[in-house]
Order: structure tokens, then sequence, then C-alpha cells
């Protein structure tokens, strides 16, 4: 029963923060709902025994993405946008196109069957810590995916430096 | 024990909302932050079957998904700073160079 209404709480939170982060005029808001959105998430990933997974998503998410945000927003003039109107004039479709994705998935949650369990159960987990066992894993099966993810994380870099530095004009 | 069914379909609403925040929104930071809904969506999701299959695997991937969110938001807000600075606009039905 417990943990029933404890995921309960987080669901129904979530919901409600999602929805108000899309609806928000002012960006400024809607990031700082999805601060609170991050907590929730942190909080049910340390409900399914992914502790280290709830502090990278405090740390990278709540940390380093959403201050991102801010610092651009706090770059960009949001006088005149907070005025505009919000929506775009087509919302209804958006909606309905939305509403018809989530029947889909619900539909086709319905086939959902388990697959054969793994060998990673809680207890062998815990008796080598989380993290240990995610890194081993990590830095054997998964080394060649987690070069590529470096060199994202390089292209991501330069790139940004060269989308958003100066434009030399013809006059220096 | 919560089933894994209520996972999914959490992760399917929020999905969801982050897809039709995405599609309403004029203001293109929502629009940005509408996709980082999307990509925590799944990450719940991804974690939610790595402890009910007992499998580490889903949870790997959801470093290597958090790790492209924040690529892909430095590119993002990197285009909405040049952007902002050659037109002054974050509307995104003011962007008309390609003729969309």
């Amino acid at each position: 029963m417990l943990p029933k209404l404890y995921f309960g709480y987080f669901s129904i939170v979530m919901v409600v923060i999602s929805l108000l982060i899309i609806t928000r005029k002012n960006p400024v808001h809607s990031i700082l709902w999805m601060l609170a959105l991050f907590f929730h998430i942190a909080g049910l990933y340390l409900f399914l025994n992914a502790e280290f997974l709830a502090a990278v998503q405090l740390i990278l998410y709540a940390g380093a993405i959403l201050v991102l945000f801010l610092f651009v927003i706090m770059m960009l003039n949001l006088k005149e946008e907070v005025l505009d109107d919000r929506f775009s004039g087509d919302w209804p479709i958006a909606v309905f196109v939305g509403g018809t994705i989530l029947v889909l998935i619900l539909i086709a949650l319905i086939a959902l069957t388990q697959g054969p369990l793994g060998s990673y159960t809680i207890q062998a987990i815990q008796a080598e810590t989380h993290a240990k066992v995610l890194g081993r894993v990590l830095y054997t099966e998964y080394l060649f995916p987690f070069e590529i993810a470096s060199l994202i994380l390089l292209i991501a870099v330069v790139g940004a430096m060269v989308l958003a530095k100066k434009r030399r004009t013809e006059e220096d | 024990m919560v089933p894994l069914n209520w996972y999914i379909e959490l992760s399917a609403i929020i999905f969801t909302i982050g897809a039709v925040g995405f599609l309403i929104r004029r203001n293109i930071m929502i629009m940005l932050i509408s996709i980082e809904l999307m990509l925590n969506s799944v990450n719940i999701s991804l974690v939610a079957f790595s402890h009910y299959l007992q499998d580490i695997r889903g949870q790997v991937l959801v470093l290597f998904i958090i790790t492209v969110a924040a690529s892909e938001a430095a590119i993002g807000l990197a285009i909405v700073v040049a952007m902002f600075k050659n037109k002054a606009v974050l509307h995104t039905d003011e962007i008309m160079e390609m003729k969309g």
C-alpha cells in the first residue's frame, strides 16, 4: 500500500508540474517548475533503486542544464515576449495529435509481457554498490558507445562556440 | 509492489505532454524545455524497465540519454542566442527565412 501511495503522489505531482511547464507564460517560471519536476524524477529513481542516477539527475539536469537555460534567458530580452499570445493558432490539432500518440501507446501497453529476468538482482547490486555495477558495465560492455558519447560532447562544445560566437563583419 | 505498467503509463503521459508542449508553444525556449521533458519521460521508463527486468543496461542507456540531452541543450541554446542576435525574435512564427 505504501509504495503505491508514494508512486501515486509522485505521478500526480509530475503530471501537474508537466502541464504547468508547458502552459506558463514566462519561460523563467517554466524552468523553475522544471526544477521541481527534476527533484521528483530523482525521487522516483531512488524508489527504483537507482541512487546513482538520482544523483546524476540532480547534478547534471538541475545543476547544469537548467542553469544553462536560465543563463540564456537572462541574456535575452523577454519583456515583450511575455506580452504576446503564448499558444500557436492551431493548438487543437496539436492536442489531438498528442492525444492520439497517448492512446496508441496505452493500447500497445496492453500487449506488454515481461521479458526474461537478468542477473542484476537488487541483492547483487546492493552487495557491490550501485555506482560500481553501473561503472563496470559502462566501461566494459559499453566502452565504444561511451567513447562516442565523449565525441558528441566535444562536438557540442565546439558547435556551441561556433554558433554563438560574434560574426566578424566586413569593416573589421 | 507498484506494477510496471504504471511507470510506463506515467512515462507515456509525460511524453505526450512534452510533445504537445513542443507543438503548441510559440516561444522557442519552452519548445527546448519540452524536448527535455520528453527525454526525461523516456528515462523514467528505461529505469523502470531496468529495475523490473533486473538488468542494469537500461540505466547505462539513461546515462547516454543524459549526455545527449546535455549536448542538445547546449547546441539548441547556442542556436537560440545566434538567432536572437540576428533577428531579435524568440517566436517561431516570426522566423521565416526558409519560407516555411
